[in-house]
């Protein structure tokens, strides 16, 4: 659905040039959640502003829907931008103008005809659960109301592209998850391609199905959501990951320990608690959990458990050999 | 008092001269100056509309035009005056020039209010496929609203400034009773009353402004 090729952006001002981004291809396909992270001045911004022209790179190639975005100007583009939504971090909507005002407003802007407008309003306001506002302005809503104008207004024209900038980063833990379900919905039932720009694994997790890891315009690192949480190799990634999945014991803790320690990663399965109690009666060894947890994510369970192994050499080597064969992944992390 | 009384019918004309010169000039402001304003504004660098050749050539022409101090412009102005409207005393000469003043002063004031519209708001417009046309009459126009207003308001007070000079050169209004009565025959009761009579009229059109701009503000 998204292909980009190469794509660059320079800024250029009169001392220096700017990378915003650094030649990145990128696929992303039809009906697919797709994020990307990265730090502040990553250029994730900029390469999502390039997907809709509002950005045009340096050069590069970008093909939404197999048409040519870059050969395109004037009124071919702004109907190319029409099956092209947007939503951002400020909403910003028009203040001016009622929610219902809004919505069609991007329908006017697209030429639909006047009676046309009413009855899509309202449907897109059904969908997005809004109808009790329709004639409050924005600065009559709350933070996750406007960004649920914005989806609206986003969606009026049937787009298969819905880009989102950091469309949930002003919004509390609560709103931030009802939001995330709006667009997962959307997802679902629209078979909408979205493209997620966010700093928050948490919103990652909850809905991608793919993401990339950004930094000093590159694309770093990328794969499934699940590739990524449970097996990141990028220093970077690991360091996004850790906001979601940290399992640093504390210095005084780490003194007292006298066995081997480990971490088990349980793929996709909920395991653990068997096969450790399996290696607990099959070796003399003493087992002892000090840090762990499941995250699920996009609904498969992923757990990652740090456990200390105490026992004679041979006995804990064995027994650690036995958790290789059991669990997905053991990572030695110190020898006692 | 007797001389205020026998003052008021020409009280009144002046009342309306002025009036009329004021309105002629703001008609004018709004038909010409709002519409450099907004092109001033949507050809800046980084808008939809980028163009710095047409952006330089309304900017030096405006600045020109604002440069020189009204009394001269006045004057100069003189023989257009009279080509455009067969006289150059009279309530109708003086808004010639006062309209050239009122383009330029309200353009900016356009400019700077479009400038205050949020960035991410027209960027929203571009993103749903909206045409330069309908984001400057649907997006920028209704969200600079309460700036384009006040704007207007101090458009017409500095006009009702202006006016007051053109009356010194023959422009009728309240300006010109003043200047005849107050200065060449000092009579002091005439001056006070003109005075107050401005400042009446000025108080009126701020609050009427200001009333305007803040029901129309949803922000
Ligand atoms: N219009 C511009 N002019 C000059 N430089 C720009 C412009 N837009 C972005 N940049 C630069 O490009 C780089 C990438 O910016 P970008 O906004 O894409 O980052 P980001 O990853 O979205 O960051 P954030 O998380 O803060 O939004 C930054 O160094 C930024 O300063
Ligand atoms: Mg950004």
């Amino acid at each position: 659905m998204i292909e980009l090729t190469n794509v660059t952006k320079e800024f250029k001002s009169k001392k220096r040039k700017i990378v915003g981004v650094d030649n990145v291809s990128l696929t992303i396909d039809s009906g697919e959640v797709y994020g990307i992270v990265g730090y502040s001045g990553a250029g994730k911004s900029t390469l999502l502003r390039c997907m809709n022209i509002l950005e045009r790179p340096t050069s590069g190639e970008i093909l939404i829907d197999g048409i040519d975005l870059l050969q395109l100007s004037g009124r071919k583009l702004r109907e190319a931008r029409q099956s092209i939504g947007m939503i951002f971090q400020g909403f910003y909507l028009v203040s001016s103008k009622t929610v219902y005002e809004n919505v069609a407003f991007a329908l006017k802007a697209a030429g639909v005809p006047d009676k046309k407008i009413r009855p899509r309003v309202n449907h897109l306001l059904e969908l997005v659960g809004l109808t009790d506002r329709t004639n409050q302005y924005p600065s009559q809503l709350s933070g996750g109301q406007k960004q649920r104008v914005s989806i609206a207004r986003a969606l009026a024209n049937n787009p298969k592209v819905l880009l989102c900038d950091e469309a949930t980063s002003a919004l509390d833990p609560n709103t931030t998850k009802s939001i995330l379900a709006l667009l997962k919905k959307i997802n679902r039932e629209l078979g909408l391609t979205i493209v997620i720009i966010t700093h928050e694994m948490e919103v990652v997790k909850e809905i991608c199905h793919r993401c990339a890891v950004m930094r000093d315009g590159r694309v770093i690192e990328q794969g499934s959501t699940y590739e990524i949480f449970s097996n990141p190799t990028e220093p970077l990634t690991k360091k996004f990951i850790e906001t979601i999945l940290d399992f640093q014991l504390p210095e005084q803790l780490l003194e007292t320990i006298t066995g081997k320690l480990v971490r088990l990663h349980f793929w996709g399965e909920l395991a653990a608690e068997a096969i450790v109690s399996d290696v607990l009666q099959n070796f003399s060894v003493k087992g002892n959990i000090l840090h762990g947890k499941v995250e699920y994510i996009r609904d498969v369970p992923l757990g990652i458990f740090v456990m200390e192994v105490n026992g004679e050499p041979r006995e804990t080597e064995a027994a650690i050999d036995y958790l290789r064969e059991r669990v997905s992944k053991v990572e030695v992390i110190n020898n006692g | 008092m007797a001389s205020i009384i026998e003052l008021l019918p020409e009280l009144n004309v002046a009342f309306f001269e002025t009036l009329l010169m004021v309105g002629i000039a703001l008609l004018v402001a709004i038909f010409i100056g709002l519409p450099l304003g907004i092109v001033l504004y949507v050809t800046d660098k980084g808008l939809f509309l980028e163009n710095s050749w047409i952006k330089a050539i309304v900017g030096v022409v405006i600045n020109l035009i604002r440069s020189i101090p009204f009394i001269i412009l006045l004057v100069f102005l003189l023989p257009f005056t009279q080509w455009l409207v067969g006289e150059t005393i009279g309530p109708l000469a003086a808004s010639v020039s006062l309209s050239v003043a009122a383009i330029p002063f309200y353009a900016r004031i356009v400019e700077s209010a479009a400038r205050e519209v949020d960035k991410g708001v027209i960027e929203a417009a571009i993103a749903v496929g909206a045409s330069p046309w309908m984001i400057i009459k649907d997006i920028i126009f209704p969200e600079a609203k309460p700036g384009l207003i006040s704007g207007l308001t101090i458009t017409a007070i500095s006009l009702i400034g202006y006016s007051a000079m053109a009356g010194t050169i023959g422009g009728g209004g309240i300006g010109d009773l003043a200047i005849r009565y107050g200065y060449y025959r000092y009579d002091d009761t005439v001056m006070f009353t003109t005075v107050i009579l401005l400042i009446v009229l000025v108080q009126f059109i701020q609050y009427l402004g200001d009333f305007i701009a803040k029901t129309v503000n949803k922000k």
